[in-house]
């Protein structure tokens, strides 16, 4: 799957299917600090992402 | 994972209340959510007039829609700050909302109208740039709220922020800070009410209502606050939530019910060292206000800046 990431913005492929949680664990990522985009809406820990799906994972955390 | 209200596939799952909800569903708990903090805590009737401080971000433009959903006369407030391509990228998306909404959106724009922008401020002040901001934002937000004759000043401060600035005063042991962190700040010579509607909502979740309500804000981190106080406390707070969900709101909100009530003294004490700035007439408990100091040191080092350029 094609996987956006930002802070910094970079792109990157990681074999799928694999859950969401999964896919954090991996990246080395707070689900609690992310969300997980996938078309118009977003995804929950428990789903599957397939090979071909395309997600942004976008940063919740904002300062100042 | 199902929607605990009506069983339909789940978009998103909130640990600390142990549930998950389909985008409708969701959409009903945000606006629930504001509708329980505005009411609990006395922020606004519905026929007073609300300035909601906005900045293209996902917490402003939340909170300007659910009030706006809500069935309050909120108008928006937008102040340039002056960092470059990242002022010019959120007043687009504040305009862009406020233009699809029909909503009527005031603009300030701080190197404009007193001749220096936040760069040139933390330069001046030779202190962190979110200082310089905080304290602008503070000063030209009421002062906005005031001239316009707006009952109530409304800003998107989300759960997190709540949480993080309590976890930096209770490291520092801001005694005074502490006594005014309050959802609602009560009208007084000189201040507009101000009120914090998201308080029930992570930002987690308005990040969350943005997306699925189609409303598009500024992703990109403001890149002066990058690396600052704030976002390691509140990285640090995530750490803690992530092993035990509801640690945060639990932090917070205990310390509305348990420390503030022990705290009035102290903020009663502090309004009454409140004067009146010689040059402005703001509030202040100085002759010269924190802001005319800062445009004093800092307009000519934006001039300089201009020169150099």
């Amino acid at each position: 799957m094609h996987v956006h990431l930002h802070n910094p913005k970079r792109d990157v492929e990681i074999a799928g299917p694999l859950r969401v949680a999964e896919l954090m664990n991996s990246l080395g990522l707070n689900r609690e600090s992310v969300l997980v985009i996938r078309g118009d809406s977003l995804v929950t820990g428990d789903a599957t992402l397939a090979d071909t799906d395309v997600v942004e994972i976008r940063p919740v955390i904002s300062g100042g | 994972m199902r929607c605990k209200p009506c069983g339909a596939d789940a978009v998103i799952e909130i640990r600390r209340h142990r549930v998950a909800f389909c985008r409708d569903c969701f959409l009903h708990h945000c606006q629930e959510q504001v509708r329980r903090a505005i009411s609990s805590h006395r922020m606004m009737g519905h026929s007073e007039r609300v300035l909601v401080a906005i900045s293209g971000g996902k917490d402003s433009l939340a909170v300007w829609d659910i009030l706006l959903d809500l069935g309050y006369t909120a108008d928006g407030v937008y102040l340039g700050l002056g960092i470059g391509d990242y002022s010019d990228t959120s007043r687009t998306y504040a305009e862009a909302y406020a233009t699809a909404r029909g909503a009527h959106l005031r603009v300030v724009d701080i190197p404009t109208e007193h001749g220096f922008g936040i760069p040139d401020a933390a330069r001046a002040t030779k202190r962190v740039p979110c200082s310089a901001c905080g304290l602008s934002k503070r000063h030209l937000l009421n002062t906005a709220a005031l001239d316009g004759g707006y009952d109530v000043l409304a800003t998107g401060h989300n759960l997190d922020d709540e949480a993080a600035v309590l976890f930096g005063n209770v490291m520092q042991w801001h005694v005074g800070y502490l006594a005014r962190q309050r959802p609602v700040l009560p009208a007084t010579p000189g201040f507009a009410r101000r009120v914090k509607p998201l308080i029930r909502l992570g930002e987690r979740e308005t990040a969350a209502y943005c997306v699925l309500k189609g409303i598009d804000y500024i992703v990109d981190e403001c890149p002066m606050a990058a690396g600052n106080r704030h976002l390691r406390y509140k990285e640090t707070l995530n750490e803690i939530e992530d092993r035990s969900p509801g640690a945060k709101a639990a932090f917070y909100f205990q310390f509305l019910d348990q420390m503030l009530p022990v705290l009035d003294d102290v903020a009663a004490a502090e309004r009454d060292l409140v004067g009146t700035c010689s040059r402005c007439g703001a509030p202040s408990s100085a002759e010269i206000c924190a802001f005319c100091k800062l445009v004093e040191k800092a307009a000519p080092t934006a001039d300089d800046e201009r020169q150099i350029g």
